[in-house]
This record gives structure tokens, sequence and C-alpha cells, in this order.
């Protein structure tokens, strides 16, 4: 996996040095660069030629852009994936509104140093720096006051932010330097974006990548049990540490892209929807860097198409169509999945309670008896109507989705006539349902007269495995073969009289 | 020291920045109470496009159609938020943070979309401008009285009063339903609508300060005076009451440090509801270290003295031969 995203690096580098005239373009202006919201590469000619020009990303700019956000929307997806599942979600949001006084506070001491003060790697640094700080403000709060996780975050991320605006209505004031750069950490401005920047971004975004590789065993167990973690002697702690600053690293290189409000999202919006595709926390790690970059990609592709669609907002919104489709579609948890598991659910527990309404009928009917399937009885749907709260009509619809399935021998307004496969599974439910009964008596003390409606939840999903372990714990079935239905606990009502 | 330049434009803006601290502290109490400071987060950010389909579709800055449309969007956020954490099993946090931040997105997307159109800077939303606030006045007549005074101060009012009101006509089922949901729903409140009457009540106080705050400090109004009178008291009424008390004296310092600062400083200008968010978290820092019984220093105090081996009454614990086995 690390030689994987080693040769994907040096194909980034590859492709993004590979311009002809890359170190001429280098010192062109930047196109739009007062605007921090836009990012048309340049008045395209048509539509179409514009496209076509960004997807083959023939302009060297866009190629740059397009290759900083896809990395860094990877990166966020692959950790903002730990983030949710520490439940951590909004110590992101904390964390990147606390980045700005240490932006501006590296920016003054930049400038008091005598340098530019917009080096990239310097205010990443000092954004780091206070995001961190600001997480462990949050943890401080929380540990030493009454107050709660959510106050604590609160507080911090605001009174950090409004340090930081402090910071900033400062260095506008100052003589010697312009705070224009900085306030692209607002919003993020994808297009200031050169070559320079785009080694940083890339060698930090593939580091915290390849920490997360490395270190995957002990933020899983990190992420589900952190208890169990730390009593079998890993460094709790220490790793919560890592994590966090794997977190602050590729936030602070995300703001660049969607701006520090918005930086959030890039976390745990594409997490999130991985979290629908699968139950496999590497599958789901992957996914979430995939749907990342692919938002970052989008969006970017998408704002550099249309006029006056700032690249930061798209790739959030970009970002939240993909929820919601995995919400809505994702096959592990989405929303639709669950739906139809949950008819079928019910299709299967309101077939297995007509047919062991009818097997019971027989029981009564056949006066002792064990009913056979032989017997061909005509089931009057009177007394089955009493049997449980159906009303006529739902049990019509019963009866015509079992006579689909070949359980019904036929049916009509009158009566039902069971067919062998249904007569068989009518004696398979029953019997799930006495052998929970009898468990229900005798493990857990429930009276016979009480026993049936407890049964009634459960005997649905008993599986083959289960059942025999069933047996195996009632010694009064041990010499009975597995498919005897064993009688009734209690007596039976007759509901024809 | 040199002397204060104070004008009247200067009088404006404390009076402003006191009844937006007010107004923001009196509904944070709850928040903090029922532990839902971050939804003051999500909803302060989720109003934008609200804010901005208003601008679009009226052109105008008229303050009722302005809360209408806050007040839709702020209900659409508590409601998905809801759902996506209910039908779709996503953690209360992460949904929040997915939620606001789409909002957002949105409303910048409809303010660069609409361009000139709408009154509505980007940076503006961020850190709000409570300076040129008084700039900006009105003239309003109450009966044989003419006001002249700054939109967002009469604004602001409104809201505060509207606050007030709820918070007075409520104070009971507010409590019940903030201390003990279920009893509250036993009692035959209706903790949920108490909730939804909540949060639309953040929505409108998170427009009416968005002008001179903007939409991220509004958090430090809303929630750090009302955690900083909790860490003081452990009653309601006081713990509303100094709430109110810290936001106003914040508010006032905060601008009165603006003033000061750039006198004695190599600075130019500072900006003021940073600064105010600043002073709010120093008020809080000094609180949670020196709070009478629940600050760090006295919790701290009080542990030590629990301890067996630094407690006189190291004989009389329970483990001890006086106890007999009866």
């Amino acid at each position: 996996m690390t030689r994987t995203i080693a040769t994907l690096l040096a194909l980034g580098l590859l492709i993004a040095g590979r311009s002809p005239s890359g170190a001429a373009e280098l010192e062109a202006p930047l196109p739009n660069s007062d605007n921090p919201a836009e990012f048309p590469p340049a008045a395209a000619p048509g539509f179409g030629e514009a496209l076509w020009e960004i997807l083959t990303l023939k302009n060297y700019n866009t190629r740059l852009v397009i290759l900083s956000t896809s990395l860094m929307g990877a990166a966020c997806g692959l950790i903002g994936g730990f983030l949710l599942l520490r439940k951590r979600s909004l110590m992101g949001d904390t964390l990147s509104h606390a980045t700005l006084p240490g932006i501006c506070l590296a920016f003054m001491f930049m400038v008091a140093l005598g340098g530019n003060g917009k080096n990239l790697s310097g205010l990443l640094l000092g954004a780091s720096l206070t995001g961190l700080l600001g997480c462990a403000s949050v943890l401080v709060i929380r540990q030493l006051t009454r107050l709660k996780d959510d106050a604590a975050m609160g507080i911090v991320l605001s009174v950090f932010y409004g340090l930081g605006i402090v910071l900033l209505s400062i260095i506008q004031g100052l003589p010697q330097a312009s705070a224009a750069g900085l306030q692209s950490f607002l919003y993020g401005k994808v297009a200031s974006i050169i070559f320079a920047d785009f080694i940083v971004i890339a060698l930090v975004t593939v580091a915290s990548i390849v920490g997360c590789v490395f270190l995957y065993k002990e933020f899983r167990m990190l992420c589900f049990d952190e208890v169990f973690a730390a009593t079998q002697g890993w460094p709790v702690h220490l790793l919560d540490i890592v994590m966090l600053t794997l977190v602050a690293a590729v936030t602070v290189v995300g703001l660049q892209a969607v701006g520090l409000i918005l930086v959030i999202a890039f976390l745990i919006t594409p997490a999130a929807a991985a979290r629908f595709w699968t139950h496999h926390l590497g599958a789901m790690l992957a996914i979430g860097a995939l749907i990342g970059s692919l938002s970052g990609w989008l969006g970017t592709v998408l704002s550099s198409l249309f006029p006056r669609l700032p690249a930061g907002a798209v790739i959030v919104l970009t970002a939240a169509f993909f929820f919601l489709i995995s919400m809505l579609f994702g096959p592990a948890k989405g929303v639709s999945i669950r739906l139809i598991r949950h008819r079928k659910l019910k299709r299967k527990i309101a077939k297995q309670h007509l047919l062991r309404a009818a097997y019971e009928w027989l029981e009564i009917h056949d006066a002792g008896q064990k009913p056979e399937p032989a017997d061909n009885r005509t089931i009057p749907l009177e007394s089955l109507l009493k049997a449980r709260s159906w009303t006529p009509r739902s049990l019509q619809r019963q009866l015509r989705s079992a006579y689909n399935h070949a359980l019904l021998e036929r049916y009509d307004s009158t009566g039902l006539v069971l067919s062998e496969a249904g007569f068989r599974q009518a004696a398979r439910a029953t019997r799930n349902h006495r052998l929970w009964e009898l468990y229900l008596i005798e493990n857990a003390a429930i009276a016979p007269s009480h026993v049936d409606r407890d049964a009634d939840t459960v005997e649905h999903i008993l599986g083959e495995a289960l059942t025999r372990e069933l047996v195996k714990l009632l010694p009064a079935r041990q010499s009975a073969s597995l498919d005897a239905v064993p009688g009734s606990p209690h007596p039976l009502k007759r509901n024809d009289d | 020291m040199t002397e204060l330049t104070w004008q009247t434009g200067d009088t404006w803006i404390v009076a402003t920045g006191v009844v937006c601290a007010m107004a923001c502290a009196l509904i944070g109490n709850f928040l903090v109470l029922r532990r839902m400071s971050m939804m003051s987060d999500t909803i302060s950010h989720a109003v934008l496009p609200g804010l901005a389909i208003t601008f679009i579709v009226t052109e105008s800055r008229a303050v009722v159609p302005m809360f209408v449309g806050a007040v839709l969007a702020g209900i659409l956020t508590t409601v998905l938020t809801q759902w996506i954490n209910r039908f779709g099993q996503v953690e209360r946090g992460a949904v929040m943070g997915i939620v606001f931040t789409t909002f957002f997105a949105a409303g910048l997307l409809l303010i660069e979309q609409a361009g000139d159109r709408v009154d509505l800077d980007p940076k503006c939303v961020l850190f709000g401008a409570l300076e040129l606030t008084a700039l900006d006045r009105i003239n309003l007549s109450l009966g044989p009285y003419e006001i002249t005074a700054p939109r967002a101060l009469i604004v602001l009012s409104f809201a505060l009063i509207l606050n007030l009101l709820f918070v007075a006509v409520c104070y009971k089922e507010l409590r019940i339903s903030s201390f003990d949901p279920e009893l509250a729903t036993t009692l035959g409140f209706n903790a949920q609508i108490m909730h939804y009457l909540l949060m639309v009540l953040v929505a409108v106080t998170a427009v009416a300060a968005f002008e001179a705050v903007g939409s991220i400090l509004v958090i430090a109004m809303l929630i750090v005076p009302g955690a900083t009178a909790y860490l003081l008291t452990d009653r309601l009424g006081v713990m509303i009451a100094a709430s109110m008390a810290i936001a106003a004296f914040c508010a006032a310092s905060g601008h009165l440090a603006t003033v000061v600062l750039p006198q004695w400083l190599p600075i130019k200008s500072v900006s003021t509801s940073g600064m105010m968010a600043t002073l709010a978290g120093l008020v809080f820092l000094v609180t949670a270290l020196f709070a009478p019984r629940h600050g760090v220093i006295a919790r701290r105090r009080t542990k030590l003295k629990r301890k067996p081996w630094n407690s006189e009454r190291k004989n009389s614990f329970p483990f001890d031969e006086k106890r007999t086995c009866a």
C-alpha cells in the first residue's frame, strides 16, 4: 500500500511538473488573484473547449489546483473516517476555527523577522500549533470544570476565532504588510496555489496518509474500544495526540481549498458518506478517501467552468451531494436498503403468523392427533381472522402472497388449504414458537399462560443453528427428533366457538 | 494615559454590543444547560441561505422577511439534523457538521451568484461590522417621541425583548424541560415543542446579531456568558442574571479596549466584535480558575480535603476499629 502511494505521489509530481512552459507560467500573474471566491482559469472561448481543457488538465494552473484539491480530499476523507468513528467530528470544527490566531501570529512573527510573512509552511505551522492548542483546551475544560464537551467546544471555537479576528484587524493596520493573503484562509482560495504550495500540500497529505496506514491497527483499536486498548498496554493518550496531529495537519492543508469555516465538511462529509457503503473499516476509509478526492476534483472543475462559483462552497456542496446519495442508496447502511430489509422481515413475520395460525387450527380440530400433510382439510377464514388482529383485507393479501409462494393448495373467501410445502413450513414455525416457549418457561421462569406473547417476538429470527442449540438446552426434547413439533405448553384457544 | 477619544458613535456601538450580548446570553443559558451548545454553531451558520434567499427575493433588508427567512432556515436545520440523525443513523455531531456546512456553502454560493444585488459581504458574514452599524441609523416614532437609533440596535432590542418575553412566559417549562425532559413529558409539557421554540429563538437571535458580530462570534455571545455563569452558581435565576451581566460587561469593556488599545500599542485599529469575544474568553478563563465552588482551584482544594490522609477526621472513617460489627 505504501508503495502504491509513493508511486501515485511520483506520478502526481510528474504530471504537475511536466508542463512544457511550466517555469514561464509560474511567473505569470495568477488569474483573479484579487478575488478570493472565483477560480476561472481565463475567459474561455467556448464552453465545450473549456470543459475539454479542464478535463484533460491541459492548463498548468488547472492541473496544479485539481491535483491539490483531490489530494486534500483524499487525505481529509481518510483521516475524517477515524474522527467520525471516534465521535469527535465537531472537534475538527473547533480545530479549524482555532487555526486563525495561529495563522495571524505566524504572519506577524515572520514579518517581525523581516520575511514577507506569506510563507505557506510557516503559516501552516502556526495554524497547526494553535489548532492543537484549541483541542487541548477543550480537553482541559472538559476535564477540570463541570462543563461538558459541547460547551467546551463552543467556547474554544468562538474565543479562539475572536482572538484571530482581533489579530487579523491588527495586521490589516500594519504599515509594512498587506493581509490580503491571510483572508484567503477564511473561505479558501485554490486559484492562488503555486508550485511551491503544491509541494507542501502534497508532502503533508501523503505523510498523513502514510501515517494512517502505518498506525491503522492502533487507530482502529482507539476508535472501537479505547478502554480495552488502554488495558492492553497501548499508549492511548499518545495515540490520541498523534491522531489529532494528523487531523490538524490535513485540516490546515485543507484550509487552502475550502477555508476554515467549511474545512470540517471536507473532513466528515466524505467519511460519513462512506459509512453507508460498508461495514469494514479499511473499505470505509478507502471509500471516504475516494469520495473526498472526487468532491475535490468535481468541485474544482465545476467552479472553473461557471462564473461566480466559489470553489470551496462548490466542493462542500459536491461532498454533500455524495452524502445524500450514499445515505439514500448505500448498500450497507443506506436508508433504502434498510427499508427493504425491514419490509422483507415484516412480510416474513406475517407469513409465519398465518402458517402457525393454520397449523394450530389443524391441531385443535384433529382432536389431539398430530396433523398430517395429507389431511388436506379446508381451514375456515373466520376462525383464522379471530386468531390475530387481521382485517379481512390484510388476510386476503397474506393469502394471495402465500399462494404465490406455493404455500397454499388453494384459497377463496371462505377458507384455505395448505400445500405440502406450506404444511412443512407451518410445522417448522410452530416448532420454533413452542421451543422458545418451553425455553422461556424453563429458563426464564415465565408463566405458561404468559409465554405466548413473549415467544411471538423472537420466534421469527430463530435459525437452524439456534434451534439445535435450543433443543440441547431442553432436556425434555432431547429424545425427540429435531423436526417433531412439541405440544403447546398452554391451552390453545378455539376461535370458531 | 492619553485622553479617551469617545464620540456619539462609540455610545451607539456600546449600546448595540450590550443589547446584542444580552439577547444572546439570555437564550444561550438554555443551550449550555441542555448540552446543545454546538447547535448554536449549526444554526448560526445555517441561517445564511435563509438570509440570502430573502435578500434576493425582496431585494431589501426589511426586518420582517429577514426574520421569516431565518426562522424557516433554523427550523429546517433542526428538523434535518434530527432526521438524518434518526433515519441515517449518523452520530449527532457529524450530522450537525454536515448540515451546517452544506447550508453555509449554499448561502455563500447564492450570495456570489446574486452578486451586487445582495447587500451582504461574505467577509462581513464572518466577523460582522459592529463599528459600521452605528452609521446606519433610522428614525423610529414611538408616539410623541422621535428616536434616531442605529438599525441594528433596534433590531437587536426587538430580539432581546422577544427572548425576555419567551423566558418570562415559559420559565417553568424551560426549566423542567432543560433539566429533566422525561419528567416534563410526564407532566404534560411537550419537551419537543420547547426544543423547537428554543431553536427558533436561537435562529432569530443569530440573525439579529448577524450584522453586528457575524455568524461565528455570535457563538461566543451565546455560549461563553452562560457557561461562565454556570460555573458560578447552582440556581437558574442567578445564572441567567449573572450571564447577562457578564455579557454586558464583556461587550462594553470590549469596545473600550478597541478605543484604548490603539493609543497604547503601535496598532491602527482592532475589531470590536473580535475583542468582545476575546474578553469573554478571558472572563471565562478567570472564572474557571477562581470560581468559588466549581472553579478549578476550589475543586482541587475540596478534593485534597476529602483525601483521608489530609483529613482531620481521619479516624472517623468507616474502616477504623471503632466501628462495631453488629
